[in-house]
């Protein structure tokens, strides 16, 4: 599709750059003429061509062999300055030179569609294997609780007399953990299609920055982390106006990013601010970062470091950048000092000049 | 007939209902079931329960339609059960009667609290002029409000919004009938006012304003004022 684009969008320059081509080739061999003979300049002429074949379009060729063949005759078959042809030879030397020009455009035309043929094959063999590897990690993610549940409450069904009530609890703790998880997995799965199917309308309202973070944060503690969590809002941050909702799953997703990957007693930083009417929001750790090389591919769909840990379907970063930017927000990736990743989240809003409301 | 409460259960799904019936009864509730719209209005009409959970997503009549059928002549609480992410309807079933929702998934100890505070809520009706939330006394009839610390200076609309909150304590209150109450028809979309006000109350009353105890945002539907208790 791209290169189709790219194709018709130079095409007025291959018509310039064919035609020049034939022109500059005609114009430097036409003094050398007389001492190398005309039927040279005829191969010099269709290696011209050929050029342009290997580089453009079908049309532009065509006229390119065309005109070379043209200017061969009247310039350089005797008699000169005319388009008569003065012996039987030389007409079949032009009406060969044109055939072959002809068939140099044509095949390098096919040759070049079977490019594209097999171009879209490989893409689609590309999309394959992208489906693939959801599968898996999808049938795993998806799975993993799914087994858990059935063998706890196998355990807790057929086995109660082996059980002390110790282990009992943690049977139905180990099910109520696989519940959340796959609570978590389907949150994200209709998140991703939704992102797909261009399903997600922001429902735009006012919005208090430090209420949204503290709530979450407040929300992420209460289910156990073991990292600390320090909120730096600058209190003169206005309220501004986005889609709450689509904001906390951002922002959860980095933050549950950040708690499975670094260290239990780390620090996780989160900085908001609005400059202008731009909300900033960051979102930094001490864990082991991203390699440079990995920085842009993260936010990719399915998209996991290769050295990362188990668990985990690649679909968290990769949907928190499709709803910041149906925010019409960016969100990008960098190093902490001195080690970590921050996340930085810049989303464009209208801010409300309200302040504080003395009296009514 | 025994004394314990009777709750009205309509859901489609038959899990949901095996397990509320469990959950319920295991903490002395009398349970009913309907899988159907129709079944539940004519069950509720029988015997009027105490409560009435209804999900939203019934097989044959709309949830919507169940409510509003129910509300022309059953006063007792009602709770919804909706999915996530359908904030719309559940400020319309709030604004047309509900007196609270919940989101499945939801957690056991939400629903009873909820179930409990939508039962208590009916007894607090005769308008006793004193709420008591925690240390926060609200004197409806003075119209002041004290803490901990002392009497609380408040604002005629910010004691007007508090106020509100105290009469419907335990209950969820969507943006547009907080706006529509304080300030009038033509301020509902207005809810900057209503998140200044709010935040001004907290800053008053709380301890920590950015974890605030009292008034609890729902987000993207309203508020409750709670007992932090």
């Amino acid at each position: 599709m791209d290169s189709q684009t790219v194709y018709r969008r130079n095409s007025r320059w291959q018509y310039l750059i064919a035609i020049s081509l034939v022109l500059l080739v005609s114009g430097i061999s036409y003094p050398f003429a007389q001492w190398m003979g005309y039927k040279v300049v005829a191969l010099l002429l269709l290696a011209t061509v050929s050029v342009t074949a290997v580089l453009f379009d079908i049309i532009p060729v065509i006229i390119a062999a065309l005109l070379s063949a043209l200017i061969w005759d009247y310039f350089f078959i005797p008699p000169y300055f005319t388009f008569q042809i003065g012996s039987v030879d030389d007409m079949i030397l032009l009406v060969m030179y044109f055939l072959i020009a002809l068939i140099n455009a044509i095949l390098s035309h096919r040759i070049r569609k079977m490019e594209r043929i097999a171009l879209e094959k490989e893409e689609k063999a590309h999309t394959v294997a992208l489906y693939n590897t959801l599968l898996n990690s999808l049938s795993h993610e998806l799975r993993t609780p799914i087994a858990t549940i059935i063998a706890a409450t196998d355990n807790l069904q057929s086995n109660q007399i082996h059980l002390s009530p110790e282990q009992t609890n943690q049977l139905v703790g180990e099910i109520g953990i696989a519940a959340l998880r796959l609570n978590h997995q389907v949150d994200n799965l209709l998140n991703m299609s939704r992102l797909e199917a261009g399903y997600i309308q922001p429902r735009k309202d006012w919005c208090d920055l430090a209420e949204i973070i503290h709530g979450l944060v407040g929300h992420m503690e209460a289910e156990g982390i073991e990292q600390h969590i320090h909120i730096h809002i600058n209190p003169d941050t206005p309220l501004f106006k986005t889609d709450r909702g689509l904001l906390e799953q951002v922002l959860h997703n980095l933050l549950s990013n950040a708690v499975s990957y670094t260290p239990p007693g780390t620090r996780i930083d989160i900085l908001g601010t609005c400059i202008a009417d731009i909300i900033t929001i960051t979102v930094s750790d001490e864990g082991p970062g991203f390699p440079d090389t990995e920085k842009e591919a993260v936010f990719n769909k399915f998209y996991r470091l290769s050295n990362s840990k188990p668990g985990g379907t690649g679909l968290g970063l990769s949907i928190a950048r499709g709803l910041t930017q149906s925010l019409g927000g960016s969100i990008e990736l960098s190093n902490n000092h001195p080690q970590g990743a921050v996340f930085t989240i810049r989303i464009p809003a209208e801010i409300s000049y309200l302040q504080n409301v003395k009296h009514e | 007939m025994s004394n314990r409460p009777a709750i009205l259960i309509i859901d489609d799904e038959p899990q949901m209902r095996k397990l509320l019936d469990i959950t319920l009864q295991s903490h002395d509730y009398q349970v009913l079931q309907a899988a159907t719209g129709k079944q539940g209005i004519t069950m509720a009409a029988l015997h009027p329960p105490e409560a009435i959970l209804l999900d939203l997503g019934l097989p044959d009549i709309n949830g919507h339609q169940v409510l509003k059928e129910l509300r022309e002549w059953y006063s007792n609480p009602i709770l919804i059960l909706s999915v996530q992410n359908s904030e719309d309807d559940i400020i319309h079933a709030l604004d047309n009667g509900a007196n609270d929702y919940l989101t499945k998934p939801f957690r056991t100890g939400e629903l009873l609290a909820r179930l409990r505070s939508a039962l208590r809520s009916r007894l607090l009706d005769q308008q006793t002029p004193l709420v008591q939330m925690g240390q926060l006394k609200i004197d409806l009839e003075s119209r002041t409000v004290s803490n901990e610390l002392g009497l609380i200076k408040f604002t005629a609309t910010e004691f007007n919004l508090l106020a509100l909150l105290a009469r419907n304590r335990g209950k969820v209150l969507t943006h547009q009938y907080l706006l529509r109450e304080i300030w009038g028809p033509g301020y509902i979309h207005q809810s900057q006012y209503l998140r200044v006000f709010i935040a001004q109350i907290r800053k008053k009353t709380e301890k920590d304003p950015n974890r605030p105890t009292y008034i609890i945002t729902e987000s993207g539907i309203g508020y409750r004022l709670t007992d932090p208790d």
